[in-house]
């Protein structure tokens, strides 16, 4: 079975006068982690619910395997689904709650026990320990993973989940991020995932969605959407970004200087990126992508702008330097830490330094909107 | 597809459609056997009055006029009077059950049980209570009697003091309940913090406690009032044909005076006091006044 | 009892509790009082219990309060329960007219909703006798019932019904195995209380039930009013028993712990 298994094409959904969801396209492949992240109100979790079957879209059509579902409800779509709040069955034991979609497509009883067991075990819940126990008396966690059993039991080809992680607590919800991901490669199911936490996008997924106002700002693997982010809304949500910003013209060969606030500055855009001649152009720099260098002491070919140092702060790994540059602005420079105690860094409040980085290094943004 | 799947995705291609279903046996009974007798008794309230007491065609509003007799004004005050009287008491006596039954911990359960009882026991026998305790023969007289401090029965029965106090006593519940809702919430942590800034038991409550129990103590009021307006009931086994109140008047009515369209001018009066308070009531929360 | 509640509110709210329940004790107590004569305790007997059983008009009217009871309760739960479904689950426009219909009867005075059906009945040639009656019950039941199940409703776990859709059921499958058996102690609370408002109305059931149809709380009316003797003790007594058991089992179906949603 070839091409994608799920397609949205131009997918439109309003309610009322608020446009949820507008002209999302995407074609997401067999086997795929997709995600989709964005803020509260993106769009996303409308998105998840419309290839549910949950919302029905005003316009576009949406595709599972071939072919077109838009009206097809959800209990005849052959998707699996997690929720947010697990919404296990409270009435019903857990090997009930598993078994509950098995009974639906009327399989054999004799079938089913051994089913639920192995579905249980999939998800590393011990049968003879679980399966009698009412959801109400488990953990956060335990729940999470009957819900999983609960879908993955009917051997979908979609798994999706909807912010599944939330309410766990950090190491759990680590732990379960790992699991979750070994299960999409053990299962080859395709798991389309929603969540706002970019960090756990960037861990899981084959590819991500990064959503903002009903639309697409960017789709592609954790990589790309990290190293190349397209706009600023990306450049910010995902990570850390410092933005500098000044008029455009040509270098050829897809640089281009800037001239603005903060000198002249020399940047390389991504292949595809529009920049207008003559236009205010915006870039994005990561903290680590950018170097401290004493003002006197700056690299050929690198861009360089002087300031002072406001503040050193201690993460442990890094070292965040905050700079206050001449012009204006604040920037964070992520150093790496070789261990203050032995190669301390070497600047302090008030320090003068040079910020610099090389012009590869950079992003040149597309407008938002 | 089966026919039950075709009617299903009917209804899930008409997101309305399947709330209206739903709706339309409970609507269509409250509109025919709540809504519609009452505009029936709108129309009677501006007919003239047949021969044997029903109605008979023809506009008129001489059953309202009516009511700016003396007499039926009387009426009317003194049941928004008293209704306001017992609303007062239910407030002070209810508040401080109210405040206890929502700091209770262990016992909050059955305390809180113990206000629902009676507020869920016959109104009939409640007031039967009252009788019983009141009447010359009864259970307080006796006892005064029996220990000497008087030495004849006194009339406690027919007086307004036994409607008050009937009144009261059948409405406590209907306060205490939306105010220990609201007490409920209260964070103690609030209190503690008042404390710690300085201020006295008292200024705690007034400042703290009591504003935050603003929506349950006007929720309960109007559950208060409303019904003590309505209430024939206590003032006709409590006070005899003595104290009247807007409620026995419309019974009259449609009873042994057999008027019936001045009985339904005298209802809607009754209910144009409940709608002023409900319409007051809901224009001051929407608008925040009560923000608890 | 926590130990910032002041002494003197602890007090005043207990001597209220007093007052709330000492009269209906007195009552209790004095149904087996050996004397027509309130006032002293002269020896235990269940003799007016006994006469009870030999007056006609209570038979007939406890019999028929039953008969109305049941039949209102079950109308109007079914009613109820679907109305708050649909305001729970369903999208509507005229969501805020068709909740202000529901709520009215709950704030309107008893005597309004008894003059007007009473004046529709006549109107409309509806003989007043049980039918009228059970009309007149199911009327103000509903509302109570819509109130009662929709709080349970708001507990609910609003994803449930969609799991189980996700998991094969369709909308009818998914309401009978997922939403009525979390649904199933709310809507029996609300029946018991609709039974017990049935039960214990005399208002509305004076204006509608004509000469010959009498309830037993018109029953009990008309016995109070000519202020016989301690039988009406003993019958109050047994509405009291049997009003507090409906009451608490009600109370102990809604406090049935719903299960906590994923959070």
């Amino acid at each position: 079975m070839s091409g994608p298994v799920v397609q949205l094409v131009s997918i439109v959904k309003r309610f009322g006068s608020a446009l949820a969801v507008d002209r999302v396209s995407v074609d997401i492949q067999p086997g795929e982690f997709f995600s989709l992240l964005g803020p509260s109100g993106c769009g996303k979790t409308t998105t998840l619910r419309l290839i549910a079957g949950f919302e029905s879209a005003d316009a576009g059509d949406i595709l599972i395997s071939g072919e077109r579902v838009n009206d097809r409800r959800p209990y005849e779509r052959g998707v699996g689904m997690v929720f947010q709040s697990y919404a296990l069955f409270p009435h019903l034991s857990v090997a009930r709650n598993v078994a509950f979609g098995l009974e639906q497509r009327k399989i054999a009883k004799a079938e089913i026990p051994g089913r639920v067991n192995r579905a249980l075990e999939l998800v590393r819940l011990d049968p003879a320990t679980y399966a009698d126990r009412m959801p109400a008396q488990l953990s956060g966690g335990q729940r999470q993973r009957v819900a999983l059993a609960r879908a993955l039991v009917l051997e979908p080809r979609i798994l999706l989940l909807d912010e599944p992680l939330g309410a766990l607590d950090l190491k759990l919800r680590k732990e379960m991020q790992l699991e979750l991901k070994a299960l999409n490669r053990s299962l080859g199911i395709t798991f389309i995932y929603v969540t706002h936490d970019q960090e756990e996008a960037l861990t899981m997924s084959d590819r991500i969605a990064v959503m903002d106002s009903g639309r697409i700002a960017q789709l592609g693997t954790p990589a790309a959407v990290y190293e190349n982010p397209r706009t600023a809304f990306v450049a910010s949500f995902i990570g850390a970004s410092n933005f500098l910003s000044g008029m455009a013209e040509s270098l050829g060969d897809r640089r281009w200087r800037l001239v603005g606030r903060h000198g002249t500055l020399v940047v390389r855009a991504e292949p595809g990126v529009m920049v207008e001649a003559g236009r205010e152009v915006r870039i994005a720099i990561r903290p680590e992508w950018m170097d401290l260098f004493p003002p006197d002491q700056i690299p050929a070919g690198e861009n360089a702008v002087p300031g002072t140092v406001q503040e050193v702060i201690y993460l442990g790994e890094t070292i965040h330097v905050l700079v206050a540059l001449d012009p204006g602005d604040v920037v964070t420079v992520a150093l790496r830490n070789e261990g203050q105690l032995i190669k301390p860094v070497p600047w302090t409040r008030g320090s003068r330094v040079a910020v610099a980085w090389l012009p590869e290094d950079c992003q040149v943004l597309e407008p938002d909107a | 597809m089966s026919r039950r799947r075709r009617v299903l995705a009917w209804f899930a291609a008409r997101p309305n459609a399947s709330g209206y279903a739903l709706l339309a046996p409970g609507m269509i009974w409250l509109l025919l056997f709540f809504l519609a007798p009452i505009a029936l008794m709108l129309a009677y309230s501006a007919m003239k009055r047949g021969l044997y007491g029903g109605v008979e065609p023809g506009f008129t509003l001489e059953h309202y006029r009516r009511f700016f007799d003396p007499l039926y004004l009387d009426i009317l005050l003194r049941t928004i009077l008293w209704s306001f009287v017992c609303t007062v008491l239910c407030l002070v006596i209810g508040y401080p059950v109210a405040y206890v039954v929502a700091r209770a911990g262990r016992w909050r359960q059955w305390l809180l049980f113990l206000v629902v009882l009676p507020f869920w026991t016959s109104f009939l026998v409640r007031m039967f209570a009252m009788i019983f305790l009141l009447r010359d023969s009864g259970f307080i007289n006796g006892v005064l009697l029996r220990v000497g401090l008087i030495h004849e029965p006194v009339a406690l029965l027919y007086t307004p003091f036994a409607v008050m106090l009937g009144l009261v006593y059948g409405f406590l519940p209907l306060m205490i309940l939306p105010i220990y809702a609201s007490l409920e919430k209260l964070d103690v942590a609030l209190l503690e913090a008042a404390e710690v800034l300085g201020a006295t038991p008292w200024a705690r409550f007034t400042r703290v406690i009591f504003p935050l129990s603003l929506p349950g103590v006007v929720a309960g009021s109007l559950l208060t009032f409303i019904p003590a307006l309505g209430s024939f009931v206590t003032s006709d086994l409590l006070g005899g044909a003595k104290q009247v109140m807007i409620g026995n008047l419309i019974q009259n009515q449609f009873t042994v005076a057999r008027n019936w369209p001045f009985g339904s001018a005298a209802a809607f009066v009754l209910m144009g006091v409940v709608l002023v308070a409900v319409v007051g009531y809901l224009r001051r929360r929407d608008a925040g006044d009560f923000v608890g | 009892m926590n130990r910032r509640v002041p002494r003197w509110v602890v007090a005043a709210a207990t001597v209220v509790y007093l007052f709330l329940h000492a009269p209906l004790v007195a009552l209790v107590v004095f149904s087996f009082n050996d004397s027509k004569f309130s006032a002293t305790w002269t020896g235990f007997t269940l003799e007016w219990y006994r006469r009870l059983l030999e007056r006609d008009d209570i038979l007939d009217g406890l019999r028929r309060s039953l008969v109305v009871g049941a039949i209102a309760t079950g109308v109007a739960t079914t009613f109820g329960t679907l109305l708050a479904l649909a305001l729970a689950r369903h999208r509507m426009r005229g969501r805020q007219a068709v909740e202000s219909l529901l709520y009215l009867p709950l704030v309107t005075p008893e005597i309004i909703v008894g003059i007007s059906l009473l004046s529709l009945f006549v109107l409309a040639g509806i003989p007043l006798g049980l039918t009228s009656i059970v009309i007149a019950h199911i009327a103000f039941c509903i509302s109570f019932v819509a109130v009662v199940v929709g709080a349970r409703l708001k507990g609910m776990d609003e994803h449930l019904e969609e799991a189980a859709m996700m998991l094969g059921a369709d909308e009818w499958a998914a309401f009978w195995k997922v939403t009525v058996p979390q649904l199933l102690p709310g809507i029996v609370a609300g029946a018991l209380l609709a039974f017990t408002m049935s039960f214990d109305d005399y208002v509305i059931t004076s204006f509608v039930s004509g000469s010959g149809s009498s309830t037993l709380p018109v029953v009990v009316y008309g016995m109070v009013r000519r202020n016989v003797e301690p039988s009406i003790n003993a019958i109050s007594t047994i509405i009291v028993v049997v009003t507090s058991l409906l009451i608490y089992l009600a109370d102990r179906l809604q406090s049935a712990r719903l299960a906590p949603a994923g959070r």
